[in-house]
């Protein structure tokens, strides 16, 4: 089955990680052609992080996220792109529990979780960015990090009247918070407001915040957007090594440069619905996608790298 | 000159003494259960009179209805105030902030009906009021009730100078608290909470359950002024928790600063300063003859005392909503 | 209309020794409070060894001096209360009052003139009595309604609950009554001799129209020189709530300082007896008014649903920013919706004070049975707000079947409690508005 062909080529891609570069000499051929008419959505894979069934989200008359079948593959990057309004936020709302969906359901490792509210999903390991960025502007950077961590101790209200019990765990996590600062170059900036820190190392710090809980899946909401390209670059670096800490990575972009360079698995929405999904070259070579969603008027977007 | 008619001492006097005194410990202690509610974790508290009430109503009946001793009726003043907090809170939390300010506010004036009604008219007096609760707390005090306490021209009955001692001693104890509560990881959150909700969430923490506890938390620490209030007073008037006075406590916290530890304390002081001599000074003024009693009479003085309260809050919110102390710089955060 | 007093004595002041006594006075049929005269009192302490007693002057008042500071019982003897005047509740012949220091304590008894029903029973459904409760209920949600509409548009454009609402309904009602007695500039002495409407007053018709564009110029002067500019300077709607608040505390006290605290009737229509329709009682006026509120509400909803400026606000209700593209000037709809919803309030006003007294606090009492109705119909819809105003005054007209008198608008705030639990987005509103 050639569906299963270009999933075991993407696990293919998991294994050899070190071998990142996208395979540019290949050709969309009329059986991939034929496989990406075939398969707009639900493609099975290998071992799936988050699997999407038949999940619906309406509002008023307007049907803003229809998903029959989707499985997001752990460790890899998977992009979502489509036009404005085609569900992307919302679907990423959805399966963080910040909006509940008309029917449908959400296997996060293999379980329902439906029910969960959103922030016991984070705690699971689902841990989301926002389209604009939600720095806490009064509190410092480094506390921004600091909250970001999961199990406090100190976070319990009686326990937090007796430092004793959480004092040494403070110091581990803020010590794990400035070597992550560190890495997305703001630790000059720790002990300042986050009010104080541009749009960028806004987006910086909030990836940042979401990696103190050590999350089994990284949703971005277009980290890149607003930001300058110099930071793009160091934040895209960073959004490639996530794999290899064994993350899972979801994001929106818009900008496909970005797409292209970083994603392992795209997946187009339109109108609610998933489109197309495939390798980052297949979809990439994909006129019809490019045509439709991406917007061909553009030279620099849509095309494949 | 007329003005020299005026007893500018007395006047004097009568600004030290409240702004030292009940009234300055009772808003102070209010405010910084707004405080908490407010400044740290952005809650829209539009009734905290109402848990002032509940506090005090809580202490008079445990002593006039159970007859219990004077530390269990704190304790069930603060469990009034706490259960309150619940039945406000646990419907309004997981909405948008603006529900709960129309709770609060509707809840605290149905708190004031209910304590001025005939039907509990049995049990809290109505609109006469709750009395006969303060012998077993009288018993408690160390100072001679027939002396007078106090420094220079400032003085206090002894009776009244218990509930101001004890209503600082409170105020300290509830900084100390709260204090050490901010620093704590708790408080990272509940402040988390109030920049930004949702990020909160996608990080993890059950915002509804810690607004839920900031709500507690403060309600209880305003229930301890309408505690504080009635051991002043001696009675517990349900006239006295009109809505007005939940926007003073607001007027208090924002002259000393949202979010400031000592905000509450600093702003009580002026605010009852201020208001005290602005009402002296027009109250003798009348006397006087200064102003025509056509235009207002001394009773009056209290009306224009509202007023001027209202515009405070208003102009304080849109020109120096960091207190007057408070730093442009830290408020301009958000605007980026 | 029922006369029924409630009145506290006016602390004395500066006295050294203590007095207990009491002041007996009932409102008579035109809101007129009236001293009883000549009424046995008797002060005794706690253990029954009396004090004093004597007979109330023709002021109505009767003082005591008591040894000092303490806990006192002033008894009254309705047998010596003048014929038709009663006391409210028949069983407190006795109040106990506590006397501090260097204050007298003040016995309240409430009286009502013969005609008033004592402390409506509850219980005693019938037909009748359902019919009646309902009609008054209708009359009072269409009143609530009216005002509501305008609170709910405000908050649907700028996104701003508007906590000075109810004193824009005071101030139409308060209006009104000044034109109705005093005319345009009649409160200013040296014109008080010129002719209506600048002298004298005017009837209340025409002081019902001119309280409406007070009410409409009080929503424009708001906009274009409070919360517009706040708008403009970035002000966050948590401010401008509390900006509000002090307006509203500003105002209601302003009402009190020149209008006092006592009840008041309009000039006109005060006292007209009821008209027997079917089994139902309804005065002309009130008749009138509910005529003319369903007309005007209707007028509204045509308003809204068929004219561009109408489709305009609810398109930035809807969506402020999706309307903002779409070319709607948005702060021109802004400006329009508050100058409706004050002349709206104000003429909710001017029908409440028709239907019961005129009061500085009147306005804040509706407010809260208005965000009860607003938020059962669902906040930010105009049709949604009028829905729950209605429910909430039926409900509340309802509920004194089985619960006190009293306590009826508390009802109202416990189902406002309740709604939120169940269906925190209000009967009409839709669920992405909230999460």
């Amino acid at each position: 089955m050639s569906g299963s062909n270009v999933a075991s080529r993407l696990w293919d891609r998991i294994r050899r990680r070190d071998d990142f570069e996208p395979d540019l000499g290949w050709v969309l051929d009329d059986s991939r052609r034929k496989w990406m008419a075939e398969h707009t959505s639900g493609v099975t894979k290998p071992d799936p992080a988050l699997v999407i069934k038949n999940l619906r989200r309406t509002f008023g008359g307007l049907t803003a996220v229809d998903v029959d079948h989707l499985e997001i593959q752990r460790g890899v990057i998977t992009a979502l792109i489509g036009p404005n309004g085609a569900g992307k936020t919302t679907l990423f709302n959805l399966l963080t529990g910040f909006d509940r969906p008309d029917s449908g359901s959400v296997l996060f490792d293999g379980r329902d979780i439906e029910r969960m509210r959103s922030h016991v999903r984070a705690r699971k390991g689902l841990v989301r960015t926002f389209q604009l960025t939600k720095a806490l502007t009064k509190l410092s950077v480094l506390e921004n990090m600091k909250l970001g961590a999961r199990g406090q101790v100190g976070e319990g209200f009686a326990r937090s009247l007796v430092p004793p019990l959480w004092r040494a765990q403070e110091r581990a996590i803020e010590e794990r918070a400035m070597e992550l600062l560190e890495r997305f170059s703001l630790a000059h900036m720790a002990s300042e407001y986050a009010g104080t820190l541009s749009g960028g190392q806004r987006k910086l710090l909030e990836m940042a915040r979401a990696l103190m809980s050590r999350p089994a899946v990284v949703m971005l909401d277009e980290p890149v957007a607003g930001v300058n390209p110099a930071l793009t670059q160091s934040l895209l670096e960073h959004v490639r090594e996530l794999p290899i800490e064994g993350m899972t990575v979801i994001f929106v972009e818009h900008d496909m440069d970005v797409v292209w360079d970083i994603s392992d698995w795209v997946v187009v929405m339109a109108e609610g619905k998933v489109i197309a999904e495939g390798l980052a070259e297949d979809i990439g070579k994909n006129q019809a996608v490019i045509d439709a969603y991406l917007g061909s008027g553009d030279d620099n977007n849509g095309e494949a790298p | 000159m007329a003005l020299a008619a005026i007893d500018w001492g007395f006047i004097l006097i009568q600004t030290v003494e409240t702004s030292l005194g009940l009234e300055a410990a009772v808003y102070a202690l209010a405010a910084v259960g707004l405080n908490v509610h407010f400044g740290y974790a952005g809650l829209l508290n539009f009734g905290q009179v109402g848990f002032v009430a509940m506090g005090a109503y809580g202490m008079g009946l445990s002593v006039t209805l159970w007859n219990l001793n004077p530390f269990l009726a704190l304790v069930v003043g603060m469990g009034f105030a706490a259960a309150f907090a619940l039945i406000l809170g646990v419907p309004t939390l997981r909405l948008r902030g603006d529900y709960l300010a129309i709770v609060t506010i509707a809840a605290a004036e149905i708190v004031r009906l209910l304590a001025r009604s005939t039907t509990l008219g049995e049990i809290t007096r109505g609109a006469e009021g709750l009395h006969g609760f303060i012998g077993p707390f009288r018993e408690l005090n160390p100072f001679d009730p027939g002396a007078e306490y106090g420094i220079g021209p400032v003085q206090f009955g002894g009776n009244q100078f218990f509930a101001i001692v004890v209503g600082w001693a409170l105020t300290a104890v509830a900084l100390v608290v709260i204090r050490q509560l901010m620093r704590s990881p708790w408080g990272r959150v509940v402040k988390a909470i109030r920049e930004d909700e949702d990020a909160a969430r996608a990080l993890g923490k059950n915002a509804y359950w810690y607004k839920l506890q900031a709500l507690i938390l403060g309600g209880v620490i305003g229930g301890l002024a309408g505690m504080v209030q009635a051991l002043g007073k001696a009675t517990i008037q349900p006239d006295s928790f009109v809505p007005a006075y939940t926007f003073f406590f607001w007027t208090v916290l924002i002259l000393g600063g949202v979010g400031r530890i000592w905000s509450p304390v600093v702003g009580a002081m002026i605010f009852w300063a201020m208001l005290t001599f602005f009402q002296g000074t027009l109250t003798a003024m009348v006397n006087e003859g200064l102003i025509p009693t056509a235009l207002m009479d001394t009773s009056q003085v209290s009306q224009i005392r509202f007023m001027l309260v209202g515009v405070g809050l208003a102009l304080l919110m849109v020109f120096r909503p960091q207190g007057i102390f408070g730093s442009r710089e830290e408020m301009m955060l958000d605007v980026r | 209309m029922a006369g029924v007093m409630l009145l506290m004595a006016a602390p004395a002041v500066g006295q050294s020794s203590e007095t207990v006594g009491t002041r007996l006075r009932y409102q008579d049929e035109h809101g007129q409070r009236t001293p009883v005269e000549g009424v046995v009192i008797s002060v005794a302490a706690v253990d029954g060894s009396e004090v004093g007693a004597g007979h109330t002057d023709s002021d109505g008042v009767f003082e005591a001096p008591v040894p000092g500071p303490g806990v006192y019982l002033v008894s009254i003897d309705v047998d010596t209360l003048p014929a038709g005047i009663r006391l409210r509740e028949p069983d407190r012949t006795t109040v106990e009052v506590e006397v501090l220091e260097s204050r007298d304590g003040r016995a309240i008894f409430s009286l009502i003139s013969g005609n008033a029903e004592p402390m409506e029973e509850s219980g005693g459904v019938s037909v009748r009595r359902v019919a009646q409760l309902t009609t008054e209920g209708v009359k009072l949600g269409l009143f609530l309604g009216m005002a509501a509409i305008g609170l709910s548009l405000v908050f649907g454009t700028t996104g701003l609950v508007n906590f000075a609402h109810g004193e824009m309904v005071t101030w139409g009602m308060l209006s009104a009554y000044f034109f109705n007695y005093f005319g345009l500039a009649g409160i200013f002495g040296f014109m008080a001799g010129w002719w209506p409407p600048l002298g004298e007053g005017v009837n209340l018709i025409f002081a019902a129209i001119l309280a409406v564009i007070v009410g409409g110029t009080t929503g424009f002067v708001m906009d274009r020189w409070v919360f517009g500019p706040l708008r403009i300077r970035g002000v966050s709607l948590i401010a401008q709530m509390v900006v509000t608040i002090g307006l509203s505390i500003l105002a209601r006290y302003i009402f009190l300082f020149i209008f006092g605290g006592n009840l008041r009737f309009f000039r006109d229509y005060s006292a007209q007896s009821a008209l027997q329709i079917w089994i139902i009682e309804i005065t002309p006026k009130d008749l009138i008014t509910v005529v003319l509120s369903v007309l005007i509400l209707i007028g509204v909803g045509f308003f809204l649903q068929l004219t561009q400026t109408g489709k305009a606000m609810r398109a930035v209700a809807d969506n402020r920013d999706l309307a903002e593209s779409s070319g709607i000037n948005v702060q021109r709809v802004i400006r329009i919706v508050w100058v409706g919803a004050g002349s709206l309030a104000g003429l909710g006003g001017v029908f409440i004070g028709l239907a019961e007294q005129l009061s500085w606090l009147i306005g804040f009492r509706m407010l809260l049975l208005i965000f009860a109705g607003v938020v059962l119909g669902g906040l930010g819809t105009a049709y949604g707000a009028l829905l729950g105003c209605l429910l909430v005054g039926i409900g509340i007209q309802l509920s004194t079947l089985f619960i006190p008198v009293e306590l009826k608008n508390i009802g109202a705030l416990v189902v406002l409690a309740l709604v939120l639990v169940v269906r925190p987005q209000g009967l009409l509103g839709r669920r992405e508005r909230f999460g």
